[in-house]
């Protein structure tokens, strides 16, 4: 299949939304659009598992280079293996359900979808890479996307979260360039490229590694909310538009744990190792930290948010202990993670629309007056503390089991703290879904007259729940797409390591 | 060579110096026109000019190799006629109202020229006699906003600071002279050896051209001249006449002080790292937005120079993009602030608030030109940087690129507060709609394009690349 109609879709249906008339049928391209990147994302999907059952082996399927900058050999080279692939699948449903939820969007509404499209765009663009500096161009590409979002559909101190999103993902970036350029000198790729199988495979000294690793991985790690770098993620997501909110948790923070992963970990084996205990130590730290911030939160957006960067250390917990199975169960908690927490800003966005605040302590009993709303809110909650059966569950079982394979004592003690969290999750889920959902109703907005969910709402959560259960129930799934692609990329971790 | 080859050599510069005596025809009476029908005419030569040296210059040397045309001189003169057509066409509705059109378009062309003959040069003497015919006309445009003070007064700041930075030059050439006895290119580089004299000699010329493209620590004329100057002569001073200039300095630092390499690389380094930190620093204090582009504009040049220090041929072809570049973005912001203050009068950035409500138009063209101008995607202001850095890395001094990519995130910061003032909604009065001319509107369009396609497609800097591997 070729992949670059991944990239035309966005494309041509941004360029769609702004060139039709009238708000009705920009809306109507945007989820076209939409619709039709899930379709073909699904196809790659059945394409792939043909590919693969086939017996073919090599890391990365579809491959195309298209040449772009042929002077600096710079090419849009693209290809998908299992890691990619599960990223753009939740990247497509988190962008159908995004487009859904905003289907009311009456301010301004073609340059909303516009930006929407052009977001995605950048992610769908960053999965497929293969080509570091294709790579790094979609990883900026979102950046301002955001800041539009935030500063012209916003809400509260709209203008500093803007800015300091913008400013701190920007800082990331900045640091990936340095780490980009490190690579492209010191591995001798002068004469080919910055081309990510190629770097792969030079051999780079140990000492150029270390030095190079901690701009790439802090770099991405800003993008992927690692600790102390994760403050933009509460202030962003909560001034957020709720699509804006869902696609920057959903998508953009896995932009980070990708790039960890993909680039850092995987160009850099030898200081990846080296560095692993710092990484853990973060990202233990970011888990707690970010489970007891969650607890003292009053506004759900918040709850939220700083929830994510709980979940968001897992990720990079199970990519700091260097097993195959932790690797798989990061993967696996960024699709999960993504889908869970766009479903929750969703929910959020809806009940926000009815009762016209966020505040906890203002709500109450809404199962009564929204049941619809309200039960999609239930499962956001119980898939965000683990509850067996959603896709939370087992990405994060697969990330301590993986974990607990290495066998150094301290990583075992930095598993069983991140473990230990999942008391604290299950503490503030549960006061934040029994005071909001269950109970007696209050009198505010929204309380009295019974608003049941619209069906493009309806649309939307089922969408994402789909996902979350299909995940639950049936992990095997996924972990046949994921599996094998870590294993192939924990062998080369593994002789990049062994090498020195 | 016959006389035809002088004319197909030389064609940049007569052809302006056509289109001035034109105007002076005009200016005399030989013709009674009037003004729209004058800036009609002009701007309509201005196309043909710029046709013309798309397809009409000829590579060759003349007047005993002092002057000299190759294919990267006809790109770098290609670039400046276009962005002084832009410029022209910016301008429409101040021109209309003003009443020394023809001094206006006489003097600019005339310091075009001056420029074209400096780039050409491949002479000491050829390039000061260049640099001075392109500073003096501008210090008259400079005061041509004739009832403002603050118009004379950049004149005035100028006139003295290119005085100054000519007296540098010319110290430098002359000792330059002194230790080599010519003053030709590549007799000079290969004279040239490392001693006391040789080194303060091209200190000297360092710094003169530090003067010109606004360097720190000479930059201090900089925002005082662009603030007060009337809008199109400050996009002239900040792209085309910066453009050139550093056309030129990159080929003299490579061509004539070749020897020099370790000093010159070190020179760079520290004006390029002191121009981005100070640039960005003073930028970020600015309420003015004229003040807020002069002290960009000079951040943007500690760019350039990172990608100069990489003194290959790869660094040339990144700097010429980036310029090629930086002409769109900035020629994108000020069309947009030109459009606005001859309207409303009003220049500070709190005037902006609101704009993406009553002008939605100049407020997307304004956020993109900015954008660009910051480096992010999908604009070429992203790939110009990019390269620039990539060029500069190839010496491995990180140091140097550790601190540029840290000044791309302070830069974003002041451009992002202009766009944020714009599409936030302002408190009380959103402004009205302010009328844009055709030709401007055309402009801007062509500025947007430039922005979103020069970089997206990959073929104009490997063109660029190519023209500049002979160099």
């Amino acid at each position: 299949m070729n992949l670059y109609l991944l990239l035309l879709i966005p494309l041509l249906s941004a360029l769609a939304v702004i060139l039709v008339p009238g708000r009705k049928t920009a809306r109507w391209s945007a989820l076209m659009g939409a619709i039709a990147q899930l379709g073909l994302v699904l196809y790659l999907l059945q394409q792939y598992f043909a590919v693969r059952g086939t017996g073919e082996k090599s890391n990365f399927l579809f491959e195309a280079n298209q040449s772009w900058f042929s002077s600096l050999h710079i090419g849009l080279h693209v290809g998908v293996d299992g890691i990619s692939l599960s990223m753009l699948v939740l990247t497509a449903l988190v962008v159908l359900a995004g487009v859904l939820v905003s289907w009311n969007m009456d301010n301004r509404a073609k340059e909303f979808f516009f930006l929407l499209i052009f977001l995605s765009l950048g992610a769908y663009g960053f999965f497929i890479s293969l080509d570091l500096f294709t790579l790094f161009f979609f990883l900026e590409l979102a950046v301002i996307p955001k800041f539009l979002l935030i500063c012209i559909w916003g809400s509260g101190a709209k203008s500093y979260s803007a800015m300091k999103l913008a400013l701190m993902l920007m800082a990331g970036s900045a640091l990936v360039f340095v780490g980009l350029t490190g690579l492209y000198f010191q591995s001798g790729m002068t004469t080919t490229g910055l081309d990510l199988v190629n770097i792969s495979n030079a051999s780079i000294p140990v000492a150029i590694q270390q030095f190079f690793f901690p701009f790439l991985f802090v770099g991405f790690g800003i993008f992927g909310a690692l600790f102390p770098f994760h403050t933009w993620v509460p202030d962003g997501h909560s001034s957020a538009p709720t699509a804006a909110s869902m696609f920057l948790a959903g998508i953009s923070m896995k932009l980070g744990g990708y790039g960890c992963l993909r680039v850092a970990t995987y160009l850099l084996p030898a200081a990846a190792h080296y560095y692993s205990p710092a990484i853990i130590l973060l990202s233990t730290i970011a888990i707690i930290y970010g489970a007891f911030a969650t607890t003292m939160q009053k506004d759900l957006k918040y709850i939220n948010a700083y929830s994510s960067v709980s979940h968001c250390g897992f990720v990079l917990l199970g990519i700091g202990m260097l097993t195959p199975t932790a690797i798989t169960g990061a993967v696996m908690q960024m699709v999960s993670h993504g889908l869970m927490t766009a479903l929750f800003f969703a929910a959020i966005g809806m009940v926000y629309e009815r009762t016209h605040t966020r505040m906890v302590i203002q709500m109450g009993g809404l199962l009564k007056v929204m049941p619809f709303i309200s039960v999609v809110f239930v499962i956001a909650g119980l898939c965000s503390l683990g509850l067996p059966g959603l896709s939370g569950f087992v990405a994060e079982m697969t990330v301590f089991m993986g974990s607990w394979q290495n066998p150094n004592t301290w990583y075992r003690l930095a598993t069983i703290l991140a473990c230990a969290s999942i008391v604290v999750t299950a503490v503030y889920i549960m006061r934040a879904v029994g005071q909001v959902v269950m109970g007696p109703p209050k009198t505010g907005d929204g309380h009295t007259t019974h608003l049941s969910a619209a069906w493009n709402e309806k649309l939307a959560a089922v969408v994402l729940i789909a996902g979350i259960v299909l995940i639950g129930m049936a992990p095997f799934l996924l972990n046949q797409l994921i599996s094998p692609s870590t294993d192939q990329l924990m062998e080369h971790i593994k002789n990049g390591v062994s090498a020195k | 060579m016959s006389w035809k080859d002088y004319f197909l050599i030389l064609q940049p510069e007569l052809s302006l110096a056509l289109i001035i005596v034109i105007i002076l025809l005009v200016k005399v009476g030989v013709t009674e026109m009037k003004r729209d029908s004058f800036l009609t005419l002009i701007n309509l030569l201005l196309v043909l000019n710029f046709i013309g040296g798309l397809f009409i210059q000829t590579d060759g040397n003349l007047f005993h190799e002092m002057y000299h045309s190759n294919a990267l001189t006809r790109l770098e003169k290609s670039i400046l006629n276009g962005g002084v057509l832009l410029i022209s066409w910016q301008s429409y509705s101040w021109l209309k109202l003003h009443r020394h059109t023809e001094e206006f378009y006489i003097l600019l062309l005339a310091s075009l020229m001056g420029m074209d003959f400096m780039i050409s040069s491949n002479n000491l003497l050829q390039f000061y006699l260049g640099l001075e015919l392109s500073t003096i006309p501008l210090a008259a445009l400079c005061n041509f906003d004739l009832l403002r003070r603050k118009s004379s007064e950049a004149a005035m700041k100028l006139i003295l600071n290119s005085a100054f930075s000519s007296g540098l030059l010319l110290m430098g050439i002359s000792f330059v002279y002194g230790a080599t006895g010519s003053l030709d290119f590549p007799v000079i580089a290969s004279k040239l050896v490392s001693s006391g004299l040789v080194i303060f000699a091209f200190l000297l010329i360092i710094s003169g051209f530090g003067f010109k493209v606004s360097a720190v620590p000479f930059h201090l004329w900089t925002a005082d001249v662009y603030q007060g100057s009337p809008v199109p002569v400050t996009s002239f001073l900040s792209v085309i006449s910066k453009g050139s200039l550093f056309f030129v300095f990159t080929a003299t630092l490579y061509a004539a002080f070749r020897p020099l390499q370790l000093e010159g690389y070190r020179t760079i380094c520290i004006l390029a790292v002191l121009t981005m930190v100070i640039g960005n620093l003073f930028a970020i204090r600015q309420t003015n937005i004229k003040r807020l582009l002069a002290f960009s504009s000079i951040a943007q040049s500690g760019f350039i120079l990172v990608g100069m220090s990489a003194q290959s041929s790869v660094g040339t072809a990144s700097v010429v993009y980036f310029i090629l570049v930086y002409l769109f973005s900035n020629l994108g912001a000020f069309g947009v602030v030109s459009v606005i203050s001859t309207y409303t009068g009003k220049e500070n950035i709190s005037d902006y608030g609101g704009l993406y409500k009553s002008n939605p138009f100049l407020a997307w063209v304004m956020a993109i030109s900015l954008f660009s101008l910051a480096g992010v995607p999908p604009t070429a202001g992203f790939f110009g940087k990019f390269f620039l850095l990539l060029a500069g890395a190839s010496k491995a001094n990180y140091g140097l690129i550790v601190i540029a990519a840290l000044n791309m995130v302070v830069s974003l910061y002041y451009y992002l507060v202009v766009v944020k003032t714009m599409f936030l909604p302002a408190e009380g009065d959103p402004g009205e709609k302010i009328p844009v001319s055709m030709l401007s509107r055309v402009a801007l369009v062509i500025c947007v394009a430039g922005i979103l396609l020069t970089g997206i497609m990959g073929g104009v800097y490997d063109y660029i690349n190519s023209v500049c591997a002979n160099f």
